[in-house]
């Protein structure tokens, strides 16, 4: 308050971190939700046919990644066998009492969506199996065997119809997640009408780096050609999202250096001492600038690159680009709760790997949606039209 | 009034005998500090050029609340014919932690947590204040030497029963809410302990309870308050610095002072209309 503040004072309540590691990926996820299915709906609703090889990919991802959103969540609830009254009877003033409506309004779209993508696939897998599959996918088939031109027809208006419903609804449930902190006017670290905005461009950055690692990995792993001009693509959507979000985060701390409001006083301190390695260091010097330029290269120089060049600078980059998301949702999460409400004094906050809500289990959470992906992937025919490396890349080009 | 009797001898079992017991053996020093806390108070008082005649008027009974009567019982108390008020005069505080430890042993307080606490301020030539609250004020305070110390002062600090609390309006389940009779409380069955809560509020007053799993804070005693008698930190309080009051009654002395003196509240930029109100609150006090 005074310049020379004294910082040795925490209020007596604020002596650990409440929000754990757990909320630091509960928004990692859904952004992955939120970014992977804007991708998809790239394709379906803006018809940019580069992302057709991955369409259908990142429908799947973003499904794999919903079903465990709320794993960390429950694990960190103090009574989460009374979870679900927030959906049952919510106090509609909370924020958090829209988080029924919108999580289960987006998975129900999702679910439909994924459903019309696959439809005829899983018809024509009902048809070409024996047993049990059959009856699988019989079931999954829901009794409708009609694959007729006017069916199809209307299944790709459905689909556009639901894609294009299902962005706004991704924003939601992804806005919804920084409003949550957005909207705690007495914690002036997460107090900004901006914080929904950083926390969807930085989750539709997130998605795009999730699809390009692992539509390079598993081409690699499947032997299969990785379609250049979809990479390129997404490399340029990439690119441009993050210059987004990191305008947009530095928009924020340029705005509370210079305003020199009382809020300063406790942040300044904030980002030189407790975030200088997280914030500076790993989200904007490591996870910001180095993709920044490694994509502008990808980018800018995209008719000269080799495709290896290109394959391995897009992957480091986005390699990067998740880690920056991560340290931001770090730094949002962690990083407003080490300073107590007294803005006299700061807290460390460390999770030990065996704890309830330690680093153990969120390896095991974040490992979850991968496990969902890889058998979904086996269940439902993803990537279609692709070529293996043998065949040649000069024919395929 | 032989049923107002067996609610007394009830609420004595148990914890009341054990806080009461607890107070007989603190009895030397809460006289001695109760004598030296109105000597200090007094002189400081004077030298700030105020006028606290009213205030002092109202504990010349040594301590503030001598609830051995209680106001009404736990049967003819309507919600809708309260309001409660808290005020702190901190020119009286000294400091002894005896609310602190009444708290803790009436409201069963987990160990490290704090309902309420106490904290004391070194105002330091030219540094700002120089803050500290061991263990919340629980065993007092050792004396400490600054150089260039300009005023010291203890500030007991508690929930603030805000009537536009962020608390209870970010609970994504309404166990946070704010009853008729202006104190915030919380429904701690119905409480998914998501801690929404205890990031909203500004003062810190709320904690996760480390072995219930919900949030957890200062309810004002709403167990005694609703039977007639003060919250067990205004009983405790040897000076007076603590007092409760209800808004209603039109000859209650806190509403007078609340009502006649100019009062403070902890905070006031963040607009949530603290029921706690305070007497000589410094800029440094946060």
């Amino acid at each position: 308050m005074h310049g020379n503040e004294i910082m040795n004072f925490l209020f007596p309540n604020d002596f650990h971190v409440d929000w754990s590691l757990m909320v630091v990926l509960y928004p990692y996820i859904t952004g992955l939700v939120a970014g992977a299915f804007i991708v998809s709906s790239l394709y379906h609703v803006f018809n940019r046919d580069e992302f057709k090889p991955i369409a259908r990919f990142a429908l799947l991802t973003s499904l794999a990644f919903m079903l465990f959103a709320t794993v960390p969540l429950l694990n960190h609830l103090g009574h989460p066998e009374r979870a679900m009254s927030i959906i049952i009877t919510p106090n509609f003033s909370s924020a958090m009492a829209g988080f029924g409506i919108l999580y289960a309004g987006y998975l129900v779209i999702l679910i439909i969506e994924v459903w019309l993508v696959y439809r005829v696939d899983i018809i024509e897998s009902a048809r070409n199996t024996t047993g049990f599959k059959r009856l699988f996918f019989k079931t999954l088939a829901l009794g409708v065997y009609n694959t007729s031109k006017e069916a199809l027809d209307l299944d790709r208006k459905l689909i556009k119809i639901f894609a294009a419903i299902g962005i706004p609804a991704a924003c939601m449930l992804h806005g919804y997640v920084g409003f949550l902190f957005g909207a705690i006017k007495a914690n002036p670290w997460w107090s900004t009408p901006l914080m929904p905005i950083i926390f969807l461009f930085s989750a539709v950055v997130s998605g795009i780096a999730l699809l390009v690692i692992m539509y390079q990995v598993i081409m690699k792993y499947s032997g299969w050609i990785i379609d250049q001009k979809c990479l390129a693509s997404l490399a340029r959507w990439l690119w441009l999202f993050l210059i987004m979000t990191v305008t947009l985060e530095v928009l924020e701390i340029i705005s509370l250096s210079y305003k020199q409001a009382e809020e300063w006083e406790i942040i300044k301190p904030l980002l030189s001492n407790q975030l200088s390695i997280s914030f500076i260091g790993i989200q904007m010097i490591m996870g910001s600038l180095i993709p920044f330029i490694l994509l502008m290269v990808v980018v800018i120089l995209d008719k000269f690159l080799h495709e290896r060049v290109r394959n391995t600078l897009t992957f480091i980059a986005a390699l990067l680009l998740m880690m920056q998301v991560f340290a931001m949702r770090w730094n949002v999460v962690i990083g407003g709760q080490t300073f107590s409400k007294s803005m006299r004094g700061f807290k460390e906050y460390i999770p030990h790997f065996f704890e309830k809500e330690g680093v153990g289990a969120s390896i095991i959470i974040m490992i979850l949606p991968f496990i969902a992906l890889t058998i979904m992937l086996k269940i439902l025919p993803t990537f279609k039209n692709v070529f293996p490396v043998d065949t040649g890349d000069d024919n395929k080009k | 009034m032989d049923d107002n009797k067996e609610i007394k001898d009830k609420e004595k079992s148990m914890t009341r005998s054990e806080f009461l017991a607890y107070m007989s053996a603190s009895f030397t020093f809460m006289v001695g500090s109760s004598i030296f806390g109105r000597f200090v108070t007094e002189a400081e008082a004077k030298a700030a050029g105020k006028d606290n005649t009213k205030v002092e008027k109202k504990d010349s009974s040594g301590g503030s609340n001598t609830d051995t009567k209680p106001k009404h019982t736990e049967q003819d108390y309507d919600p809708f014919n309260h309001a409660w008020i808290y005020l702190i005069d901190t020119n009286k505080c000294i400091g002894c932690g005896m609310c602190v430890r009444a708290c803790k042993i009436e409201n069963k307080v987990p160990d490290k947590f704090n309902r309420t606490w106490v904290e004391r301020y070194h105002i330091l030539e030219g540094r700002g204040a120089l803050i500290d609250s061991p263990e919340g004020g629980l065993n007092g305070f050792q004396p400490e030497s600054y150089s260039k110390v300009t005023k010291t002062f203890f500030i007991p600090k508690i929930c603030n029963h805000c009537k536009k609390s962020p608390c209870s309006q970010v609970c994504p389940v309404g166990a946070s809410y704010f009853s008729p009779d202006q104190v915030q409380l919380i429904d701690q069955k119905r409480c998914i302990g998501c801690g929404y809560c205890i990031q909203a509020c500004p003062y810190s007053s709320r904690f996760m309870h480390p072995d219930k799993h919900v949030a957890d804070k200062c309810f004002w005693c709403y167990h005694r308050i609703t039977k007639g008698y003060d919250p067990a930190c205004v009983h405790a309080c040897p000076t007076g610095t603590r007092k409760f009051g209800d808004m209603t009654k039109p000859d209650d002395p806190i509403r007078m002072i609340i009502s006649t003196e100019r009062v403070q509240v902890l905070r006031p930029e963040m607009l949530t209309i603290p029921q706690v109100k305070y007497l000589g609150l410094d800029m440094e006090v946060r």
